[in-house]
């Protein structure tokens, strides 16, 4: 049974038709990475799955479950979790803090007993510490995790966030272009961090432009392109099949490296 | 944040000190009595601090709260003969639903459109006490019955300095155990993304209702100590001008910094009483203090002051 | 029962002009800068309140009222100059703030400057009522009606026809573009001001005769003209005007109809209703955040 499944999702903005009938699922363990040009809605798709958007056609489920038109909060309970394209760190609080919030499904979270300040919810405080350190140190961050998060530097952020996103302990982890603005040394570190995921069996949906993160860790890949699917298959078909090729054409070059890889 | 689990005792324990300290030098009622307002003002203003300086939602009406709690112990006494302390909890009680049920539609906006709407809220109250003669004693107010334990009645500006003392103290350290909290993250997280938020499970619209509602407690509790200090209470107490005093108080002491909010209270209740000139021209002090804080302070005093001192708030 | 309907119709259309040209003001100062002047009732205010001293000190009442224009105007420039250009790129919440800041002050100044007293204007063109289909009309309402009527013809053709109005909505629509091709938006947003303040002091002049104006009508103002605003929907001045009428029918109807002690919490309640069913009211259009 599929982890995660898509069928004929879709949704327009004003008379735009954003994502069109969109159909895929991904399986425990496998990194399933979703390319295509700029404004292919790549984007919009991962808002759609995780719960931002509501699909105006189609469904979505979750481990066989149905999950369509859920809200983001319940998704996370779910055991869907993502990652934004444009940061969404929380910048006045500390790395740790930010990590340890990706904790929060697990969390007791009876307000009345916070507000009481009982003993619980100091073991509580040091159970989430503790599980958010060791999320740091796997990605070698455990140095900063006092640190405003505002102060600290943009690939440090973005790996940040991955462990934010892996506090809650996901069955389907979304990561919306990982790597963008990241150097060589952060690219590679992601890349392992993506792999090690998966081979816990954790469903990992990619969306990159960095063609040879893709080609090299992706089980599979989707091709968007305005929208719909392009195509869908092995990493080294898509990549010399002639429509993504010209999908790519005179938009990005590493498409065209890629072809010829 | 310095926030931690373990230093959680230091900020209530050094407030306590100085509240004790201070109580037991002053000179005269005087004295006693502006100390007590400072306090009374301080424990809104913490409960606003949490809903904007943390979690970020403004609330231009918060003074409708104070109202409500304040006509509390008002009404149901002199109207119902409700004993003064059990009016006191219904005033507080009623305040958390009206939050609740103005919260769950109101807290969806955002922005200008949040700030407008807290702000009717707050002039609806305003207007609702106003107008209802019979119960209010309308626009001129109605005199509070005193607070009366074992036969004892409370009127002396001193009893009400120690009683706010305290409960200032106890609403402080209630409010640090929820920002060192799951939810007190939540909150906080929030402000700076809800869509991170949400996205990692938290059910953001309970949570700013439970904030609002909480914030709205500790202001109607506020409310009811300054009606039974004054033995008597007038609109006013809710109205616009007193929702942009508490406002300033959070915004001047430091959004998000709990000494910040006695900070606050204690500059904006002080200062009007030192420069007596204030009282002719409130608005217009008020306004000025308003924008230059705003222009040269926004960061408000306490957070700048622990900057400049090289830690972090 | 037609000339009551008329009465409070008349009535209605009244103040509903005054919180017409308010809600414009609002509206073109938040499409040119992003920011919901809190202050704009006080512009108003002191429309009316300087005519009226003005009057007071000997001036033939045109002088005064362009006094009065002219104060307003140079009011929301040092408004605009001293208390919103040092905060620019701050916070929604801490814009708020600072406008309401600058009302206070506003109101502070004119406190110390007039007295608290009410003060009146006499009528433009008498105190004789008109008779209207068995209403009876003062002729005052006929000035704010076709004043406030003028005043938005005159501010569409501004907006529609010159280079500087369309320069307004250029940088209303995208500064940054606008910069780029050489509009002055310092200047824009300054004169964006200067404009709402003269719109609002307008007002102010010709609705004093029938409401009588004070030092602290500001806020009360200012309240209901944004609450015209969310009706109308934030952005859009068609909105503005439109939700301005219907504001002040609404009151004029649910005071004369159903009671007149909660007058002014029908403005509250029309807004917050707006905000709960439309939130972009009935012409504003929807804006998502993108992630």
């Amino acid at each position: 049974m599929a982890l995660l499944a898509a069928s004929g999702i879709g949704i327009s903005f004003g008379g735009v038709r954003a994502v069109d009938d969109v159909s895929f699922s991904v399986n425990a363990g496998e990194i399933f990475s979703v390319i295509g040009p700029n404004g292919a809605g790549k984007t919009t798709l991962f808002n759609l799955v995780s719960g931002l958007y509501a699909a105006d056609a189609g469904n979505i489920s979750l481990n066989g479950e149905s999950v369509t038109g859920l809200p983001p909060e319940n998704l996370a309970a779910k055991g869907l979790s993502r990652t934004f394209q444009n940061l969404q760190i929380f910048f006045r609080m500390t790395a740790i803090e930010n990590v340890m919030l990706g904790r929060h499904v697990h969390e007791n979270k009876s307000v009345f007993r916070h507000l009481l300040g009982l003993p619980s919810t100091g073991r509580q405080n040091r159970e989430t510490r503790d599980y958010a350190m060791e999320l740091l140190r796997r990605q070698k961050l455990e140095a900063i995790a006092d640190q405003p998060a505002g102060s600290l530097p943009y690939g440090v952020l973005k790996r940040l966030e991955i462990a934010r996103a892996l506090a809650c302990e996901p069955k389907v982890l979304l990561l919306d272009e990982p790597a963008a603005g990241c150097n060589a040394t952060e690219t590679a570190e992601i890349d392992h961090l993506i792999v090690e995921v998966a081979n816990t069996g954790v469903g990992v949906v990619l969306v990159e432009h960095d063609m040879k993160l893709v080609m090299a860790i992706s089980h599979r890949v989707y091709v968007m392109a305005q929208g719909r699917m392009l195509m869908e298959g092995k990493p080294a078909e898509v990549a010399n099949d002639p429509r993504v090729i010209e999908a790519y054409l005179g938009t990005d070059i590493q498409g065209g490296e890629a072809a010829h890889a | 944040m310095r926030l931690s689990w373990d230093n959680r005792w230091i900020v209530p324990g050094l407030l306590l000190l100085v509240i004790v300290a201070i109580g037991l030098i002053l000179p005269s009622s005087y004295y006693y009595r502006v100390g007590a307002l400072v306090l009374i003002s301080a424990l809104a203003v913490v409960g606003l601090n949490l809903l904007l300086g943390y979690a970020g939602q403004v609330s231009l009406g918060h003074a409708g709260f104070v109202g409500i709690g304040a006509y509390a112990v008002a009404v149901l006494p002199v109207h119902f003969n409700v004993p003064t302390p059990v009016a006191l909890l219904l005033g507080a009680f009623f305040s958390c639903l009206v939050a609740l049920a103005i919260g769950r539609p109101i807290l969806r906006l955002r922005g200008h459109f949040l700030a407008v709407a807290t702000l009717g809220f707050g002039v609806l109250v305003a207007m609702v006490l106003t107008n209802e003669i019979r119960w209010t004693g309308g626009p001129d107010g109605m005199t509070v019955k005193r607070l009366e334990i074992l036969g004892e009645r409370i009127r002396t500006p001193q009893a009400w300095y120690w009683i706010a003392g305290f409960t200032l103290v106890i609403g402080i350290t209630i409010a640090q155990n929820l920002l060192n909290s799951p939810t007190g993250r939540a909150l906080r997280a929030l402000h700076d993304s809800e869509v991170a938020a949400r996205v990692a499970g938290v059910d953001v619209a309970r949570m700013k209702l439970t904030v609002f509602a909480i914030s709205a407690v500790y202001a109607s509790v506020a409310g009811s100590y300054l009606a039974l200090l004054n033995g008597h209470i007038t609109p006013d107490s809710a109205g616009f001008l007193h929702s942009v005093e508490l406002v300033t108080m959070v915004v001047l002491g430091g959004m998000g910094s709990l000494i910040g909010s006695v900070v606050g209270a204690a500059v904006l209740v002080i200062l009007p009483q030192a420069l007596t000139l204030f009282h002719e021209y409130e608005h217009l002090m008020l306004g000025v203090f308003i924008i230059l804080i705003m222009v040269f302070l926004r960061d408000g005093i306490v957070p700048t002051l622990l900057q400049r001192l090289g830690r972090k708030p | 029962m037609l000339s009551e309907f008329l009465q409070f119709m008349m009535s209605g259309l009244t103040v509903g002009a005054v919180y017409a040209l308010v809600a414009l003001g609002f509206t073109i100062i938040y499409n040119a800068s992003d920011v919901v002047n809190f202050s704009q009732g006080e512009f108003v205010m002191l429309g009316g309140m300087v005519t009226v001293f003005g009057t007071a000190a000997g001036l033939p009442l045109p002088l005064a009222a362009l006094a009065a224009i002219l104060v307003a105007i140079a009011v929301g420039l040092l408004l605009h100059r001293l208390a919103i250009e040092p905060a620019r790129g701050a916070s929604p919440v801490v814009l708020i703030i600072i406008t309401i800041g600058g009302a206070f002050v506003i109101r502070g100044v004119a406190q110390i400057v007039f007295d608290k007293q009410l003060h009146r204007l006499p009528g433009f063109s008498g105190e004789a009522p008109i008779n209207f289909l068995g209403a009876s009309i003062l002729p005052q309402t006929f000035w704010v009606i076709g004043g406030a009527a003028v005043i938005v013809l005159l501010v569409t053709l501004f907006f529609e026809r010159t280079m500087i109005g369309k320069a307004v909505l250029a940088t209303a629509s995208n500064r940054l573009a606008a910069k780029l091709v050489g509009i002055n938006t310092a200047m824009i947003m300054a004169l964006s001001f200067a404009l709402s303040a003269a719109i609002g002091a307008i007002a102010g002049l010709l609705v004093t005769p029938i409401t009588l104006t004070s030092y602290d009508v500001g806020t009360m103002l200012a309240l209901k003209g944004f609450a015209a605003v969310v009706l109308g929907g934030l952005g859009s001045p068609a909105g503005a005007v439109a939700g301005g009428l219907i504001l002040g029918l609404c009151e004029a109807f649910s005071a004369g109809y159903l009671s007149s002690t909660y007058k002014d919490a029908v403005a509250f309640l029309v807004m917050i209703g707006t905000l709960l069913v439309l939130p972009n009211g009935l012409f504003g259009t929807a804006s998502a955040e993108r992630v």
